[in-house]
């Protein structure tokens, strides 16, 4: 049995802020009284206007450990509230309160009893907590297989391009829905159910999946997978969009 | 805590009285689940309160909805800090499915379809505060939003409400459900916060 990692009130840093996207961006936080976060948790950021005005939205973390060192990856959405200052206004060293770390079920612990493979399956900026999960295996010597498909709309929207590309225990496969890179030999296109058959670890594997992404996308594949005999208990999805953020 | 955001306040104001700290107006519906949205249809459906001495009570659709519907209007918040206002609902009032039921304790644990669970006290149940909800927005509960019925608990965080609702299994004390025991406050009432443990 793991001990949870108890939330509290945090106030953090900003070191470092670099374009993720051409609409997203990467923290980069110093948060000195962070207790370390489990692969694929997150936060509530709130912001606090000078009039007193308060607002708070959750973030996946796209780090994990013992870390003090917080890494978010924040896309812009168009009249939302909190992710327009923070991809275009929050200032490298000003300070923000955050909350956590939050979320015990939607994580991925190195060394659980559990040894079937891991299947992560990412739609756009879902990718975040299963970038944080690819990159705990990656600490890891020895563990489960692991295997990420990622849908994302072109080249140019791929988060953590350069890190995926580096990862060495888990095997990336993405899938271009609208642009393709250039000298690829597949057209863009939506994902299908047998091109996730095909680039998954088979139900027979008996895998431990985690999916997120845009609610519609996970809907889609969770039923896919269910369709395909996965055990609709070893599928764990986490959704976002509706609500401006 | 005195930190305070200089560039931060142009956006958008949620400011409505109705909104409990730290929530922000939703114009659409969210939808939150920890699996796959089972495949279930009203045939299938059957809702169970089951008593400490093992007596089961069960309504099939069409028993559920004899039981009588009625109309709601209500506020809903989620803990992921949205809220919806003055929605409307139809359903049946928790309480009346419990007027044969008889029980020494005062919580339960309910069930769902897809192994979901939460825990809720009686308190939080009778007096017109929670229904098996069918209907929203004037239209049947589509799956991703429970369908074809969930519990609607509106004061608190929307995660009591739970989806795919199938039965309440009474409990003699208080014990954590599905996402209290993943980090999630054993009550959820908004208007304290209460979010997380």
């Amino acid at each position: 049995m793991i001990e949870p990692i108890r939330a509290r009130w945090h106030v953090g840093r900003l070191l470092r802020r670099s374009p993720e996207t051409g609409s997203a961006v990467r923290l980069e936080l110093e948060v000195p009284t962070w207790p370390g976060n489990r692969a694929g948790s997150y936060l509530d950021v709130r912001l606090t206007a000078p009039d007193g005005y308060q607002a708070t939205r959750s973030y996946s973390l796209a780090s994990s450990g013992a870390s003090t060192r917080v890494v978010l990856a924040v896309e812009n959405l168009p009249g939302g509230e909190v992710s327009p200052f923070l991809v275009h206004h929050f200032a490298e060293g000003e300070e923000v309160e955050v909350h956590g770390p939050l979320g015990r079920f939607f994580v991925w612990i190195p060394s659980a009893a559990d040894p079937a493979p891991v299947q992560l399956i990412a739609g756009g900026s879902g990718v975040v907590p299963l970038f944080a999960m690819a990159s705990a295996r990656e600490r890891e010597a020895e563990g489960e297989d692991f295997r990420l498909l990622y849908s994302v709309r072109s080249p140019g929207a791929v988060f953590f391009a350069k890190e995926l590309d580096a990862l060495s225990r888990t095997q990336v496969e993405i899938v271009h829905t609208r642009e393709t890179p250039p000298g690829s030999s597949r057209p863009p296109g939506r994902l299908t159910r047998d091109a996730l058959a095909a680039a998954t670890f088979p139900a027979a594997t008996g895998p431990r999946v985690y999916v997120c992404g845009p609610t519609p996308f996970v809907e889609t594949v969770a039923r896919w997978l269910v369709e395909l005999d996965h055990d609709p208990v070893r599928i764990r999805t986490e959704r976002f969009g509706g609500g401006r953020s | 805590m005195g930190v305070v955001n200089s560039g931060f306040g142009g956006g958008p104001r949620a400011g409505d009285p109705r909104l409990p700290p730290g929530q922000t107006l939703a114009e659409d519906w969210p939808v939150l689940t920890a699996g796959p949205t089972p495949d279930l249809d009203e045939s299938e459906w059957s809702f169970t309160i089951t008593t400490e001495g093992g007596i089961e009570h069960r309504w099939d659709w069409a028993a559920l909805l004899e039981v009588g519907v009625e109309d709601i209007v209500t506020d809903i918040h989620c803990v992921t800090h949205w809220s919806k206002l003055d929605m409307p609902w139809r359903g049946v009032p928790v309480e009346r499915l419990f007027e044969g039921v008889e029980t020494a304790y005062d919580h339960v644990m309910v069930e769902s379809y897809g192994e979901y669970t939460t825990n809720l006290a009686l308190d939080d149940l009778f007096d017109e505060q929670a229904w098996i909800a069918t209907e929203a927005e004037g239209e049947p509960l589509i799956p991703e939003h429970g369908g074809p019925a969930r519990l609607l608990v509106p004061h608190l965080y929307f995660w009591k409400s739970a989806k795919w609702v199938r039965g309440m299994r009474m409990l003699r004390a208080d014990e954590p459900g599905f996402w209290e025991q993943n980090g999630y406050h054993i009550r959820g009432d908004p208007w304290l916060e209460e979010r997380y443990w």
